[in-house]
Formats: C-alpha cells, structure tokens, sequence
C-alpha cells in the first residue's frame, strides 16, 4: 500500500512522453508480461512503479504538480499504447485519470495541494467509484447517499466493478444527497471503508476489480469535489468524458495488437505448404483491420483535439469514438482468434485475452447501447429539422 | 451587459437545439432539453469562447438559467460588469 502521507518530491527529470517513448517502455516492461498478469488476475507493484518512473500515471497534470502539462491528443496516444500492450494496465490509467483529471478541472486549491503531487508522482493510485450492483450506466439510480454531517458528511452504501479498487488509495465517490449526486474524495484509509476484491472476471482480469463497502464513513467538508448543485452532474459527465476519450484509445490499441499478431502468425503458419498470408480470406480481414484501425486512430485523434482546444464538440466526438473503437475492437479480436485456429484460443497466443478484453471494452464507460442511444440524440437534434 | 455576449450563447443554444425558441430572459431549464451532457458543453463553450474559467462558487443554477444570466456571469468573470 502506498503511503498517503506526501513524500518529497521526486528529483526533476526531463523525460519524453510521446507514442515512440511508450510503445517502446510497453515493449519492454508490459507486452511480454501481460499474460501472466491476465492469468494472476493483478498487475505486480513493480510495474506500477516503472509506470511512476516514466511519469505515465498523470502526465496531463501541470510541471508544479511533477506532471508534465501534457496534451490530451498526446495522452490518447499514451493510453493507445499502453493499451496494445495490456488492457488491464490501461484500465488502471483510465481510472487514475480521470480522478486526476477530475481533481484538476473542479478541485478546491486545497485539494490540488493535498493530492495533487502525489497524484501525477504515483504515490497515490485513484479510482473512480459510481457503478453499483443495481446502478451502472443509469448514474440515477445509485444508492450510495451522502449526508451531511458535522460540518462534513456521512457515506453510506456499496460500489460494485471498481476497477483498481483492490490497489487504489484514493477513491472518487459518487454518491446521493438529498437534492443531487455530489462527488466525494475518500481515502482508503478512512475508517468505515472496506475493500471486498473481485475475481475471475471475463476480461482485464488484471485490472484489481473491487466491491467497496462504506459503512457511516465520516468525511470532512473538504471531501467535496466540485460544486455540490446542479453542477454536480458536471464532475460526473466530464470525468465519465476523460474515462470514454481513455477507452476508446484503449481499445485502438487493443485493434493495434490484434493486426500485429495477426500479420505476425499469417506470415509464419502455413497451410498446405503456403503461408496464412497468401490467402485471399486472410488478406481481407487484416485490410478491414487496418482500415478500421485508422478510422478509430483518427477519431480518437480528434476528440482529443477537441480536448486541447476546449470545443465542446469533444463530448459528441468522444461518444462516437468510443463506440466506434470499442465495437471494432470487438469484431477485430474475434477475428484474430478465429485466424488463429485453435493456437487462438490457447494461452500460447495473446489474441484469446485480446478478445475477452475487448467486450469489456463495449460495456464500460457507457455502455454502447447507452452510447447508440446518445448518437442518435444527437443526431435527431441536428438533422430532424 | 454585452449584447455581443448574449448574441453568442443565444447562438450557441440555438444551434444545438434547432427546435427551441427562446430570447435572453427565458428560462432555458423550464424548455425540458437540458441535461448534465448540455450544462457541460455550455459551460465549455462560454470558457473556450469568452477565454475564462467558471469557478465552482459560479457554477450556479441561476447563472445558467437566462442568456442574460449567463452573459452577466460571463461580465462578472471578465470584470467588464457595467461596461456595457
């Protein structure tokens, strides 16, 4: 467990944070390990710690917090990359992400002093915290209630799929008042706060899924994030936004892997003493991957984009990536095991984990129905006229 | 109060909701068309265009109720109030 206290800061490093930089440490420290951490069901602490040195954990933060004020655009590639390597170490940046992301855009000077450091450093792992056994994509529907107490407030309730949970030190709280949803900073260390981890899931298995149990957890007033009015729904759509716009990129990577190991084992493996490769049939998935592939790099590239110049259009953008990125990662990992034959749906090969990790990608941050339903809000909005 | 200001967020509404047909004193919450999803984007589009940033204490109902509660908001964030 990683001390809440604030350590000094690290030393002052220059590094380079950009796709070349990170596909190479993925290489390196992530790809060749990520199906033992899929078979052990957790990513080790010594990879969280690479993932610290090379400054990846919260790089959009600004220089005075030890980030690096990187861009969004960039950051997707980040995520992309990471990504293609182990979908479950992406999971765990999505969701330090978007708490960092989310203690940047609405916290309190205060907050941003206390957590700030520690956040882009690594020192403290977050997670964010809305989805209940009864309450996933309906965010109306949570149970988890906030009470103000003392001056602070009282939590009570469960949070169920919390990816990171098992690890994380800091959680972010959506939970119930009697007007709104406001959003809660809870350490892990508060008394009344237990962690019951969560096993064998479908896909990133690695990710430490935990139910989180909150029993008259006593917080402080200056557990608030955010305003606590009607812009409360705000913190949770900005940060569910970052959350999306990191999937999609996710899932870009995850349609990067499964072109590669795909044009890797088609060249090698033959069939009636040619090569995979020369048949038209196999020709013609790896084209609709290489296709579907750009079209979500570029999708992702401009919601991302649209980031950086704080257009509005991004919410729209990231919907669409998402849903794009995430459905194509889909039926690209499917046919990646199916190129495989039965090498495809053994261990020997990454595609059989790229293929479960690529449903979970259609399910969270939104789930693709919920985003159909969006898109198409959207486009009746603009085109019924 | 700008009328510059107004005739943007009276844009920019309009535009995203094509259907509506509101003025600056209308209370764009009482139309039934806005939801967390909008708020944001509104929010980042008065930043993005008027180059400020909403702080919490702002992000208030009232301030987003009317156009010209809004462009009375967005005065306040540039201390042009009563420069008109």
């Amino acid at each position: 467990m990683t001390s809440l206290t604030t350590a000094p800061p690290a030393p002052e490093r220059t590094r380079t944070i950009d796709r070349t930089t990170v596909r190479a440490f993925v290489d390196e420290h992530i790809m060749p390990r990520a199906d033992a951490y899929d078979r052990e069901g957790t990513v080790p602490e010594d990879i969280l710690e690479r993932i610290a040195e090379a400054g990846l954990w919260a790089p959009f933060l600004p220089a005075e917090l030890g980030g690096q004020g990187l861009d969004l655009v960039t950051l997707g590639e980040v995520h992309e990359e990471v990504g293609r390597g182990c979908s479950s170490v992406r999971s765990l940046l999505t969701v330090h992400t978007m708490l960092s992301w989310a203690l940047q855009r609405w916290g309190s000077a205060e907050q941003i002093e206390r957590w700030g450091r520690d956040l882009a450093a690594g020192r403290v792992l977050g997670s964010f915290c809305l989805s209940e056994a009864g309450a996933g994509s309906d965010a109306a529907g949570i149970r988890t209630t906030a009470e103000p107490h003392g001056g602070g407030w009282l939590l009570n309730g469960r949070k169920k799929w919390i990816t990171g949970g098992q690890r994380s030190d800091l959680f972010l709280v959506f939970a119930r008042t009697e007007t709104s949803i406001i959003a809660l900073l809870v350490p892990r260390a508060t008394p009344g706060v237990a962690v019951l981890p969560i096993e064998d899931m479908l896909g990133t298995r690695a990710s430490m899924l935990a139910e989180l149990e909150f029993t008259d957890v006593r917080l402080g007033p200056d557990a608030l994030l955010g305003p606590a009015s009607f812009a409360a729904g705000m913190v949770l759509s900005g940060t569910l936004d970052l959350g999306r716009y990191s999937v999609a990129s996710g899932s870009t990577g995850i349609l990067q892997a499964c072109l590669e190991a795909c044009a890797h084992y088609t060249a090698r493996r033959t069939v009636g003493g040619s090569p995979l490769r020369e048949l038209a049939l196999i020709r013609a998935k790896l084209s609709d991957m290489v296709t579907d592939l750009r079209a979500a790099r570029l999708l992702c590239h401009q919601a991302g984009a649209l980031k950086d110049a704080g257009d509005p259009g991004t919410i729209m953008a990231t919907w669409v990536a998402k849903y794009f990125a995430s459905t194509a990662a889909a039926r690209h990992s499917t046919e990646a095991v199916q190129v495989h034959g039965a090498n495809g749906c053994s261990t020997d090969y990454p595609v059989a984990r790229l293929y479960r990790d690529a449903k979970v990608m259609e399910i969270i941050e939104g789930s693709n129905e919920i985003q159909r339903i969006t898109i198409a809000d959207e486009a009746y909005r603009e085109w019924s006229l | 109060m700008s009328d510059t200001t107004a005739t943007q967020i009276l844009s920019f509404i309009e535009a995203r909701f094509p259907q509506a047909r509101i003025d600056r004193t209308q209370d764009i919450f009482s139309l039934g068309f806005i939801n967390s999803l909008f708020a944001m984007e509104l929010v980042m589009f008065i930043e993005k265009t008027f180059g400020l940033t909403v702080p919490n204490d702002e992000l208030n109902i009232n301030n987003f109720r009317t156009v010209d509660a809004m462009t009375a908001l967005v005065d306040r964030q540039r201390g042009t109030v009563g420069v008109a």
